[in-house]
């Protein structure tokens, strides 16, 4: 069970929003330096399945372990699952570095503020420490210049890049990407991208829902593709997109060229 | 009040007046204007009698202020969890929290004030326990009726404005902040309600300025703040408008500082147009 080169680990994860079955028994295993590209059309479930990961979405069954440790839950009296301990589940999201479609920046802090924030008052370390490991995560995704501004005055891409540093700030064991150049303008999703292939290149264990196809070929090792709340298919990128199997894949991936 | 209008209403830096912008023919015409009616109100109107009050003056400006801020911070202290409860309690606490603002704010000020004052403070002297007590002293005293009738009442209505605010922060904020294992207290503490304040601060500064022109009323029940030391003055020097003018003036010069104390703060964090 406790293996180290562990990441992630979901068994059959289902999730019901009332009489709808988003997920219908997902399962998935990510090693230490796995890059994930999960794909699929919209309502395919994936960025459901990523939200259950670290239980912003709460699965309806399944389990979910990060690092070995399995998420303890228990049945919230509705055919659903809650955390059995909330302590737990806020110290596993430590471990994992979440950016969203929408940046999510806290706008009411500067940029160097939002990065420092879950570090000194989550993780409790020093605020002079964190200020130190900000700017040099602002300085790699290119907004050193910029860690004074407030989130309103940068543009999409900007925010974006900031709002990956802010994750890495938790020096999280994995990443998770929830669409990240889905809200971009056409000409800011490249400065966005690059930030993340340099993250893929240096191994860093990443979890990523996209519909940038070229680039999750790219990138990932592992290519995860969702339909109807199942995986349809999964495999190198190489397969998937170069000898695909299932009528459907074939026909998602003709109708995105 | 939705979104686009406290953005609206928040002064952006652009909006205040250059120098040269006073130098226009029509404003300097109403400058000079201006200027003749101060003249002729302080040479052709008797303010003889103001060095006489001016002690007095004082001091009912300061309680005037001692009443504002001390119950726009202890109504707005109640304020943050009414307005929390409306948004995410339990319906035991969403209810009281729903009926009381509705009941304070559907009632005029001055009745709550004299229920208070001529209904409770009538009713304490009755039983011995509270006239016994160590708050007897104060209970005698007619300010701290004034006091919590005012409080209560930013309370309702600051109330309703948090609750708005609170409910007006993305909910992708408070996931961000879930997501890198925030725990409720920190989310609330960090990122929610700062958030809101600095969303409502538009909002909370026209109402303090209202609860700033709801302190007269304590003079109904015997608290001497500015406007009694005025109407004092009124009685006895026979004058009429002189002193309401300087009441007028006081009032403004206080909404003045108050409203750029709360720009201060606006503008501490700048919002963008959108």
């Amino acid at each position: 069970m406790t293996d180290a080169a562990q990441a992630i680990e979901v068994t059959d994860l289902h999730k019901r929003f009332g009489p709808l079955e988003v997920l219908k028994g997902v399962s998935l295993n990510a090693r230490q330096g796995d890059v994930i590209a999960v794909i699929g059309g919209s309502g395919s479930g994936k960025s459901t399945f990523l939200r259950c990961i670290n239980m912003l979405e709460l699965p309806s069954a399944g389990r979910v372990s990060v690092h070995g440790e399995e998420i303890r839950m228990k049945p919230d009296g509705k055919g659903g699952l809650v955390p059995a301990d909330r302590k737990q589940v806020q110290r596993i999201r430590t471990q994992l570095g979440m950016v969203f479609q929408s940046f999510n920046l806290w706008q009411h802090m500067t940029i160097l503020e939002n990065v420092i924030e879950a570090p000194v008052h989550v993780l409790g370390k020093s605020r002079a420490e964190a200020v130190e490991t900000a700017e040099r995560l602002l300085n790699r995704v290119g907004l050193f210049e910029k860690r004074d501004a407030y989130p309103a005055f940068l543009s999409g891409g900007q925010q974006q890049r900031a709002a990956i540093a802010r994750a890495l700030a938790i020096q999280p064991l994995v990443m998770l990407f929830d669409e990240p150049t889905s809200a971009l303008d056409p000409e800011l999703v490249g400065e966005v991208l690059a930030v993340i292939g340099d993250l893929a290149r240096e191994k860093r264990t990443m979890i990523l829902v996209t519909h940038e196809m070229k680039f999750a070929r790219d990138v990932a090792n592992h290519i995860v593709f969702l339909h109807n709340g199942i995986i349809e298919e999964q495999g190198p990128p190489e397969a998937i997109f170069g000898a695909p199997k299932s009528e459907r894949l074939k026909k998602f991936i003709s109708s995105i060229h | 009040m939705t979104d686009e209008t406290t953005h609206a209403l928040a002064l952006v830096p652009e909006d205040l007046p250059t120098a040269e912008s006073f130098l226009k023919p029509h404003r300097i015409v109403l400058m000079i204007l201006f200027a003749g009616l101060v003249v002729a109100v302080a040479v052709f109107m008797r303010w003889d009698w103001l060095p006489r009050y001016l002690p007095r003056l004082g001091s009912g400006i300061l309680v005037s202020l001692a009443m504002l801020f001390g119950t726009a911070i202890l109504g707005f202290l109640l304020a943050v969890p009414l307005g929390l409860v409306q948004v995410t309690g339990p319906w035991f606490l969403k209810l009281p929290a729903r009926l009381f603002c509705t009941i304070i704010r559907g009632t005029p000020l001055l009745l709550q004030l004299w229920l208070l004052y001529y209904g409770l403070g009538s009713l304490f002297p009755q039983f011995p326990w509270i006239r016994h007590s160590f708050l007897w002293p104060y209970l005698r005293e007619a300010w701290p009726y004034g006091v919590a009738a005012l409080t209560l009442s930013f309370a309702a209505y600051e109330g309703e404005v948090m609750r708005g605010a609170f409910a007006g922060v993305p909910q992708g904020e408070l996931e961000a902040a879930r997501a890198y294992g925030m725990g409720r207290w920190t989310m609330f503490r960090r990122i929610w309600l700062p958030r809101a304040v600095h969303r409502a601060l538009p909002t909370l500064n026209g109402e303090t300025v209202l609860q700033l022109k709801s302190t007269p009323l304590v003079a109904t029940i015997t608290v001497v703040d500015v406007y009694a030391v005025i109407s004092k003055v009124r009685q006895e020097t026979y004058l009429t408008y002189e002193p309401l003018l300087l009441l007028a003036l006081i009032y403004m010069c206080l909404t003045g500082i108050l409203v750029v104390a709360f720009r201060y703060f606006e503008n501490r964090i700048p919002t963008s147009g959108a």
